[in-house]
């Protein structure tokens, strides 16, 4: 098969459709399942079999962003931009005929969402591009948007060593939280020696309130098989896992679907598309360990044993899955391979800041208006997330900080909210990019509280393997419930700053060495509410 | 006639610095065993020659030059002109901080323990100074099992250290011990948590209680300061069933 064999195949798949003018696209992801999109798709499913066959088609979506206001439905000409769709939100079975009725004409005025605002304006969509458009259960979909052209692009145009090439040139850094250089990470293990090797998707997205790789996963899975496969020509491995959290059941069966129905179409597996390249794709589920996000320990947990960190060197690229080299990336870097190897590298690295390329999934939450995904491009503000996008605060409250970077990260407060959002950035204010979860917090938050959460959840999800980790967060978690008590003395704050340096410095892995930070950051811009707190000794 | 030529060697050997000392070493080395080869102290708890590396307890985390993060001498290899500093004033108190933190994390009663004066955790407390605790005692009560007829473990003075399952597992190949849950939760358990004396697997040879740096794993029927442990069978035997 070559390029032209699967835009021809792509082109049957639109003529397939080509009578429908319409797509009444129903968001199928579970935020909006929980809210009852089944039986909204029901309802709009049964009111069009009774208008009989027409121009218009409904079909079931993946997660389109705005999932706090589900059931979502969208009205969209086919081949239209997402902006231009109609939006309705908080839909009910009841609303399907009213909804089909307004095909054409105004839109259904109470649920109405209109898609004008800076949040669907201000959004630059990569790894989203398909989300909420195609039916991630579709492999025909998936391919009708010219899904696996790249793929096939690669392993019949492109050497190994040119697709390392074009995503070093991109910049696009690794999305799971540490943003190392892709690039260099692939040609890393590119040039280990011939042999077996491995290709891991990271999915075990274990930072409270973060939920970016299961959409992209709910929502368009071929696309992360496709940056995995193209992945595994690039460094010369035939067999790939997907690590993907238990808890994320239908992430899981949508991949579990993908996989099936790319291999039987010759996608993955031998002889992929009539080439000499072989990949095998398997999940494996994680039992919901936030440790076993960390990538040695998430191998550990792959090979059958305890999901434990190891020490590093050696890196997974030279010894990782039973000792073979070993690439592991996280679910929204692998998504956006796809779109390097469409578009260039070159292209991908015209968005985004000097050192932090392309675009970035955040996730919303807290207290601000508009809770959900946002695909924006690097550099862009926070305070035009918070206000533009994000609809700014609820409820008349003032903005007080917002947590990036999840238990690793750092709080930002008010007055740094013009910083680009890049990775060297956020660094300098003591946070990190992290994976995407984005935590706001309005002014009866309390950050000393605040502290306290994030300390308790480090605790309870510390592997227990190294003593400063283990020991040092009970420990500091007690203090900080000392002093959230008012009970803490100047001794007490001493002792918690001591043991944010002994176990920032002293840990074996990643959780325990980032497991101070939003102490320490609460402490750099909020220490007054520590020491309003303090007693005399 | 001229020799055959030299059949290139497949490890090689490499100058380091150690606190302003030069040293020679093999590249496999780790700076751990460089140190205890060359009598430069430095502490350690969960590392044991003759098992597998665990890189757990922290002690020996030493500096290098040229890098801002500290590296565990235990699991560090040397490499050619890499500079360690294993004693700085930085080191010296995140050690004793991580001593403290072990001490207070569960009962660790020296006076009425049975390793009182043969224990490695009080050894290591005054090798690194700590002469008083700054942490509040965590005081919860865990489990003894005294149910094998001839060992005891007291989870109170249980360390983490790992050294009794490797060396169950790597040296006698029994097997016996894991650990279980997450966090300060963490056990050791034998077999499937069931008690040591209901243990199919146990054979009882005793190298868990041998290489039990505390008072954890000892004999039945010893009494305060009476448990004396013999560590020298371990280097031997894993070197010699690695020359096997
Ligand atoms: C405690 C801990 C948890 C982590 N959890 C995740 C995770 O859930 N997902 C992820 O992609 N990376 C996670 N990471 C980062 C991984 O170790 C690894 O760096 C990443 O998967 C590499 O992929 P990338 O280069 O594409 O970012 C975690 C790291 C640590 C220390
Ligand atoms: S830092 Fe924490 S999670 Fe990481 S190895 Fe140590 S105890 Fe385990
Ligand atoms: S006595 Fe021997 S076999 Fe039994 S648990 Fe200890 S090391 Fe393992
Ligand atoms: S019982 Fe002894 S050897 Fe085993 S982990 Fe505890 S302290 Fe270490
Ligand atoms: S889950 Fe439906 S919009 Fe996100
Ligand atoms: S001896 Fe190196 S970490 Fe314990």
């Amino acid at each position: 098969m070559n390029i032209d064999d699967i835009d021809e195949l792509a082109q049957k798949h639109r003529d397939k459709y080509a009578g429908i003018e319409t797509e009444v696209r129903v968001c199928m992801a579970t935020s909006c399942q929980s809210s009852g999109a089944p039986l909204v798709f029901e309802a709009l499913t049964g009111a069009q079999k009774a208008q009989g066959p027409g121009t218009c088609r409904v079909k079931g979506v993946g997660c389109m962003g705005l999932c706090s206001a589900g059931p979502m439905v969208a009205v969209a000409k086919k081949d239209e931009p997402p902006e231009l769709e109609v939006l309705y939100r908080e839909v009910k079975p009841e609303d399907a005929a009213d909804i089909l009725a307004s095909v054409g004409g105004a839109p259904v005025a109470r649920i109405h969402f209109p898609t004008d605002a800076p949040f669907f304006t201000r959004q630059q969509r990569i790894v989203r591009e398909n989300t909420g458009i195609i039916d991630p259960e579709s492999f025909t979909g998936y391919v009708a948007v010219g899904g696996y052209r790249s793929m096939v692009q690669t392993l019949t145009e492109m050497t190994p060593g040119a697709v390392v090439a074009e995503v070093t040139t991109s910049g696009l850094r690794g999305r799971g939280g540490g943003g190392y250089p892709t690039g260099l990470k692939w040609s890393t293990i590119a040039k280990m020696p011939v042999g077996q090797k491995y290709v891991i998707c990271n999915a075990d997205e274990g930072d409270p309130g973060a939920f970016m790789d299961r959409a992209i996963l709910e929502s368009d899975p071929h696309r992360v098989l496709e940056g995995m496969a193209i992945a595994a020509y690039a460094i010369g491995a035939n067999k790939g896992y997907v690590y993907l959290r238990a808890e994320y059941p239908l992430a899981v069966e949508r991949v579990e679907t993908a996989i099936r129905k790319a291999k039987r179409a010759g996608f993955l597996g031998n002889h992929i598309c009539e080439t000499q390249f072989n990949f095998d794709v398997e999940i494996r589920l994680g039992a919901g360990a936030f440790v076993c996000g960390e990538e040695t320990a998430l191998m550990a947990s792959i090979e059958g044993n305890r999901g434990q960190p190891k020490p590093r060197p050696p890196y997974p690229a030279e010894s990782g899955l039973w000792g073979y080299p070993t690439l592991i990336n996280n679910v929204e870097t692998f998504a956006n391979i796809t779109s390097i190897i469409r578009n260039g590298g070159e292209w991908y690295a015209g968005i985004g800041t000097e050192r932090s390329k392309g675009a970035k999934v955040f996730a919303l939450a807290g207290a601000i208006s508009n809770i959900g995904l946002i695909e924006v491009p690097m550099g862009i503000t926070l305070r035009e997330i918070i206000e533009e996008i994000g609809g700014g605060i609820p409820n008349g409250k003032a903005f007080k900080a917002v947590q990036t970077g999840g238990p690793s990260g750092g709080c930002i407060p008010a007055q740094h909210l013009d910083i680009p959002v890049d990775y060297d950035s956020l660094k300098t204010l003591g946070t990190i990019m992290g994976s995407g979860g984005m935590i706001v917090m309005d002014e009866t938050s309390d950050m000393v509280d605040v502290a306290r959460y994030f300390m308790e959840f480090c605790m309870t999800e510390s592997c227990g393997k190294c003593v400063p980790c283990r020991t040092g967060t009970q420990q500091m978690h007690g203090l900080l419930d000392t002093i959230a008590k008012g009970q803490g003395t100047h001794k007490d704050l001493a002792l918690l700053e001591e043991l944010c340096e002994v176990v920032q410095a002293t840990s074996l892995c990643g959780l325990g060495q980032t497991a101070p930070n939003p102490v320490l950051s609460t402490l750099r811009f909020f220490r007054d509410e520590y020491e309003q707190k303090l007693i005399a000794e | 006639m001229p020799p055959l030529a030299a059949t290139p060697a497949s490890v090689r050997v490499v100058t380091l610095n150690i606190d302003g000392k030069d040293y020679s070493a093999r590249a496999d080395e780790t700076i751990i065993e460089v140190c205890r080869e060359n009598k430069i102290p430095i502490p350690s708890l969960c590392y044991l020659d003759g098992l597998s590396i665990w890189a757990g307890c922290r002690l020996c985390l030493v500096e290098m030059a040229g890098q801002s993060r500290l590296f565990a001498a235990c699991s560090t290899q040397v490499t050619e002109g890499m500079t360690v500093s294993t004693n700085t004033e930085r080191l010296q108190r995140y050690r004793r901080t991580i001593v403290e933190l072990l001490f207070a994390e569960r009962s660790h009663v020296c006076s009425v323990c049975v390793s009182n004066g043969h224990c490695e955790l009080q050894f290591m407390a005054q090798k690194c100074g700590v002469d008083h605790v700054r942490v509040p005692y965590r005081q919860v009560r865990n489990q003894v099992d005294s149910s094998h007829e001839a060992f005891r473990l007291d989870h109170n003075r249980c360390i983490l250290c790992t050294r009794c399952v490797r060396v169950c597992d790597e040296i006698e190949g029994a097997h016996t011990w894991d650990v279980m849950g997450r966090g300060s939760d963490c056990q050791v358990i034998t077999d499937l948590a069931r008690p040591w004396g209901e243990s199919d697997t146990c054979t009882g040879c005793g190298k868990c209680v041998q290489v039990c740096p505390t008072g954890a794993l000892v004999k039945q029927g010893t009494s305060a300061g009476e448990m004396v442990k013999d560590k020298h069978f371990l280097p031997i035997l894993a070197r010699r069933r690695h020359a096997q």
